[in-house]
Parts: structure tokens; C-alpha cells; sequence
């Protein structure tokens, strides 16, 4: 059974269909690219996946359970238990250190533990920066300090929207070998992306054009 | 690490690394703190000023025989001694006696001037009040129709005898009188009938009637509410024998009608102050709270339900009030006792718990002032924020 899917998906803003009848699978440990041009749909896509929307038709089947049926109390749950998710804007708290923003997520998962966290900061290669508040990191750290705190409660899925959006390509290159990492690790990737570069080091790439799935590409040079 | 322990850490960090901002917060609850417990301080303080200022309007209570006969010393100490210490202001005892002036009816009052000072701060004395014995206060009216000035001698005579029942009778007995001679030290101007008396110590008036331990009446001046008055009335007059205790209800009335009037004014202002606070301690924490609408936004996508974001939001609040009340206690007291100061002219009283009444209030004020913002702010969707729409 898939670890994700998507069946006959829509989702209708009045007469504006942003998803329609979308059909999509994704396998455990699967490094999944969803591309497309701005208005696409892919936002739309991550919301639902991530358990931030629900679709208006279709099925969306998360390990084993439809999360389209479900409450937003259990939603709730659902996203802090399954889904790690990262953030073209960081989205890290301002007045909170390096570390206690990757406790944050703990915080609300379980409980927070200052040693998991620091090794969590210690594997994206930012553990002397752990103290350290976000407006004294770079554009690249504060993103690799979200990808800590996406990793640290082990979800099912790592969901990351426009990872690389805001960095340089010296950071986008560090983000991406960050993701070649866990991918390795067995963890599931699904990365939302207009950036070709970034798609294409995916091992499978979707296309979305006007809400609908267009083009699905395998890629054939996938390194691990 | 324990959940309490990183939710502590959490709204410590916001306080802490957010200074600006929660500084305003803070200045906010603290201001209104400052003024709600000023207020309350004056609101407690007021009768006990406004009975100091009160007092100066003479004695509010008498005690007068309640059996027709005179009062003694110990009766009257038993009934004075039921009044709390800290709460007299003054006593004094008078006894009333007919003597003579040159032949002349004229009444002679015995007073412990001391006491007399204490309860009638109004009296008016051109001179001094008498300090010495052989030494007269002479009312106004009566220094005038003996022709009497500051300085001059006066001869006090009283018959020992009985009052003679005829003319015939006056003529022809033989008189046994006591004179003495005293000094004008003081002429008293005071409006009312104390004009009409001769006043001297009660040791020159034992001196010269041959009587001790005989009074008529006394004044009291006490520092308590008409309450409090009537209750001592009630005991004293109830549990001394021979005492009767009566209010003056010209003082104790009018007194009672202002302080009412001033504690409902203080009351009103109170609330009226507690309420703008309520709005200005909201509509600072609603500012605070929706510019943290995509941290909201950001709690709730990583999975925070709404009751745990509730919870550190007012965790936040109710911790700003309770230093916000503190620092208002503190400096509502220095409020209290600069207004004390201007407006009365005497130090106000420290109630310790005050602080503990003003920390709870602006705890209670800044919670109800956050609900409504936090609970609106725990709407937010999260997708929506993020994507900074």
C-alpha cells in the first residue's frame, strides 16, 4: 500500500477549480517533485497533504487513513505526528533560539528533549550555532534549522515548500544534499518547487498545469 | 525536559527577548495597576483623613449623666478607656458652675484645657489657652460686659451656701462665699455659647467650690465612622454605670454624608479607571497578539490545537499583568501618598495587601483583556498565514 494517495482530488474556490481530479501516489521512502508554474495548484496540492486544507472532492488516503474525512482537531493530530514540514520563509519563532525552535516542535509532539534537539542541529551542521536567535543566522542556516525541526519528531513525510526559494545556490546546493541524506535514510521527501534544478535531483517529478496533473517524470540519473 | 518547563521557557524567551514590545505591554498594566491601587489606597485612607480634617469641627460624641446627677473622674475614665487609644483624638471634662463678678451671675466652666485644645481645635483665643494655675480664658461676650482684656485680674466669687429663697432672706444672711483671683490670659472667640463662660482648670474650680470629683458632662473627639460611633455610644452607655454616651449628630451626620460622598466619588473613578484600563491593557494585547498572527499560524502547523496556543498566550498575559501588578502596587502607593500629601497634607498608610489584591486584579484584568484577542487569534489558518496572505 502506498504511503500517500491521491484519489480524484478537487478542490473548488466557487468557479475556480485550483485542483482537478488529481490521482497521485506516493511510496514510502519516495523523493517526490511537484513543479509547476505559479497558480498551478501546487500550494493547494501541499495544504491538502500537509492536513492544512481539505479537498473539496477525492480521497486523500495517509497511511491508511482518509484525511479528507476527517476533523481539524484530528488533522491537527495527523500533522504533528506524520508531517514534517519546511518553509520557503523559515517561519522560525523570532525570540527563540536555534534549538528551542526545533524543542518547539517536540514541545507539541511529545516531549522536548534539548539533547535530541542539539543533535538534530548537530546533523544539518549547525550545533554551535544552537543558541544562536534566527535573526543572527543566515538565510541558509535559519532553512537548515527548519529542516531540524521538520526531521526531529521522525515523521512520515517531509513536506517542503519552496525549500530552496530564498537561498543562494551555495545553501541550495547544502539543502539539497540535506534532502539526497535523508532520502537515503529511507525518509519520504515530497518537495514543492518551480525551480528545475531542484526537481530534477528528485527521483520522480509531477507536473501540475491549471489544477491538473499533466506530466509525471521519472528520473532516470537519480543518484542516491 | 518537562512540558512545564519548556512552556516556561517559552513565554520567559517572549517576555524577555521581545523587550520593546512587551514593554509597552507591561507600561500599560503597570500604569493602570498604579492608578487602580492609588485609588483603592485613597479609597481606604479617606475616612481616616477626612476624620483628622473632621475632627477639626469639634467633639463628636458626649458623655452626660444618666441620672440626672454629676459624673466622677472614674466613671468618666471607665467609659473613656472602652474608646481605642489610637482612635481618641481628645477628651475633656467640663463642670458647670453660677459664681460671681462684682455681683454679677455669671457661669464658670472647668475644663482640662489640654483636652479642650483637642476637641474644640476651632476655638479662637486672642492670647493663650491657660497653662498655669489662677489662669482664665474669658469668653468673648462676657470679657466685654466685664470690660475684660488679656492681662487683667478677675475675682471669681462663689457662695458655698444655698441659694437664698427670698430677697429678704439674701439681705439678711450671712454670706459665706469663696473669691479668688484670676488672670486673663485669653479672650475666646468661637461664635456659639462658650462666649458666655469664664473658663479655669478643674483644680482652680475644686479650689474655689470646695467640690472635687464632680463633672457635668465631657466632650469626646474620636476618629471613627458613625458606625463605629454608635456602637461605642451603645457599649459605653450599656456597660458604665451613670454614663450616658450620645453622638453629636450635627458633626457625625454631616461628617458621614461626605465621606460617603467622597468614597462613592473614589468608587466611581475607580471603576471608571479599572475599566479603561481593561480597555487599554485589551487593546494592547489584541496589537500584540495579531502581529503574531503567522507565529499563531506557525504553532498550528506544527501541530499546536488551539487550547495549547490559549494556554501560552495567557500564560504570556497573566505573567505581564502579574508583573504589571506589582510594579503597580509599588507605585500606586507612591501615587497614594502624593496625592495624601497634596491634597491633605499627611503620609498615607501602607497595606501590605494591597500588593497581593493589585497583582491578583491586573492577573484577572490582563487575562480577560487577552481571552478575547487569543481565542480570535487561534482562528487563524495556518496555510493562509504562512503564505502571508
Amino acid at each position: 500500500m502506498s504511503l500517500l494517495e491521491l484519489k480524484n482530488v478537487s478542490k473548488i474556490y466557487g468557479p475556480l477549480k485550483a485542483l482537478d481530479n488529481v490521482n497521485l501516489q506516493v511510496e514510502n521512502g519516495e523523493w517526490l517533485a511537484i513543479m509547476g508554474p505559479s497558480g498551478s495548484g501546487k500550494s493547494t496540492m501541499m495544504n491538502i497533504i500537509g492536513c492544512m486544507d481539505k479537498p473539496s472532492l477525492g480521497e486523500v488516503i495517509l497511511d491508511g487513513v482518509d484525511i479528507a474525512k476527517e476533523s481539524g482537531k484530528k488533522l491537527t493530530e495527523i500533522r504533528r505526528d506524520k508531517i514534517g514540514l519546511i518553509f520557503q520563509q523559515f517561519h522560525l519563532v523570532n525570540y527563540l533560539t536555534a534549538v528551542e525552535n526545533v524543542m518547539v516542535s517536540q514541545y507539541y509532539h511529545s516531549m522536548p528533549d534539548e539533547k535530541e534537539a542539539l543533535e538534530a542541529l548537530e546533523r544539518v551542521g549547525l550545533k554551535d550555532r544552537a543558541k544562536h536567535l534566527p535573526s543572527q543566522l543566515s538565510g541558509g542556516e535559519q532553512q537548515r534549522v527548519c529542516i531540524a525541526r521538520a526531521l526531529i519528531n521522525h515523521p512520515e513525510i517531509v513536506l517542503a515548500d519552496e525549500p530552496t526559494g530564498n537561498l543562494d545556490e551555495a545553501n541550495e546546493n547544502i539543502v539539497i544534499d540535506l534532502f539526497r541524506q535523508l532520502h537515503r535514510e529511507g525518509t519520504t521527501l515530497i518537495v514543492v518547487t518551480h525551480d528545475p534544478e531542484v526537481a530534477e535531483v528528485a527521483q520522480r517529478t509531477v507536473v501540475l498545469e491549471h489544477g491538473r496533473l499533466v506530466k509525471e517524470i521519472m528520473n532516470e540519473s537519480f543518484e542516491t | 525536559m518537562k512540558k512545564q518547563t519548556m512552556f516556561l521557557r517559552m513565554i520567559t524567551a517572549s517576555l524577555l527577548r521581545r523587550r520593546s514590545r512587551m514593554l509597552v505591554a507591561l507600561l500599560a498594566i503597570a500604569v493602570g495597576a498604579t492608578i487602580l491601587s492609588g485609588l483603592v489606597t485613597i479609597y481606604y485612607d479617606v475616612p481616616r483623613q477626612m476624620g483628622e480634617q473632621f475632627r477639626s469641627y469639634g467633639a463628636n460624641m458626649i458623655f452626660t449623666s444618666s441620672n440626672g446627677g454629676t459624673l466622677s473622674e472614674e466613671a468618666l475614665n471607665q467609659a473613656k478607656e472602652q474608646i481605642k487609644e489610637n482612635q481618641l483624638v481628645g477628651f475633656a471634662p467640663y463642670r458647670y458652675e453660677n459664681i460671681t463678678v462684682n455681683e454679677r451671675p455669671m457661669m464658670a466652666a472647668a475644663t482640662d484645657f489640654d483636652g479642650a485644645a483637642k476637641t474644640s481645635p476651632y476655638w479662637r483665643i486672642d492670647g493663650s489657652w491657660p497653662s498655669q494655675p489662677g489662669e482664665a480664658l474669658v469668653g468673648k461676650e462676657t470679657a466685654q460686659t466685664l470690660a475684660l482684656n488679656t492681662g487683667d485680674k478677675v475675682t471669681l466669687t462663689f457662695d458655698l451656701d444655698k441659694k437664698p429663697a427670698t430677697a429678704d432672706e439674701a439681705a439678711n444672711a450671712e454670706r459665706n462665699q469663696n473669691n479668688r483671683e484670676f488672670s486673663v490670659v485669653g479672650i475666646l472667640d468661637t461664635g456659639g455659647n462658650e462666649e458666655k463662660y469664664i473658663f479655669i482648670s478643674t483644680e482652680d474650680m475644686e479650689g474655689l467650690t470646695g467640690k472635687s470629683d464632680s463633672f457635668d458632662m465631657a466632650e469626646l473627639s474620636v476618629s471613627a465612622s458613625q458606625n463605629e460611633l454608635k456602637s461605642y455610644a451603645d457599649s459605653i452607655s450599656k456597660k458604665t454605670d451613670g454614663v450616658s454616651a450620645r453622638l453629636v449628630k450635627r458633626v457625625t451626620q454631616s461628617e458621614n454624608t461626605v465621606l460617603s460622598k467622597l468614597q462613592a466619588l473614589v468608587l466611581l473613578v475607580t471603576v471608571i479607571v479599572l475599566l479603561l484600563t481593561m480597555i487599554c491593557v485589551a487593546t494592547t494585547m489584541m496589537a500584540v497578539v495579531t502581529e503574531r498572527r503567522k507565529e499563531v499560524g506557525l504553532r498550528k502547523a506544527l501541530g499546536a490545537s488551539n487550547r495549547s496556543i490559549i494556554v501560552e498566550f495567557m500564560g504570556e498575559g497573566l505573567l505581564l499583568g502579574g508583573i504589571g501588578g506589582l510594579l503597580g502596587s509599588l507605585c500606586g502607593f507612591i501615587f497614594a501618598q502624593a496625592v495624601s500629601m497634596n491634597v491633605f497634607n499627611s503620609s498615607i498608610q501602607f497595606h501590605w495587601l494591597l500588593i497581593p489584591v493589585t497583582v491578583l486584579v491586573s492577573v484577572l484584568v490582563t487575562g480577560l483583556s487577552c481571552l478575547l484577542p487569543v481565542r480570535s487569534a487561534t482562528d487563524v489558518d495556518p496555510a493562509l498565514v504562512l503564505k502571508g496572505e
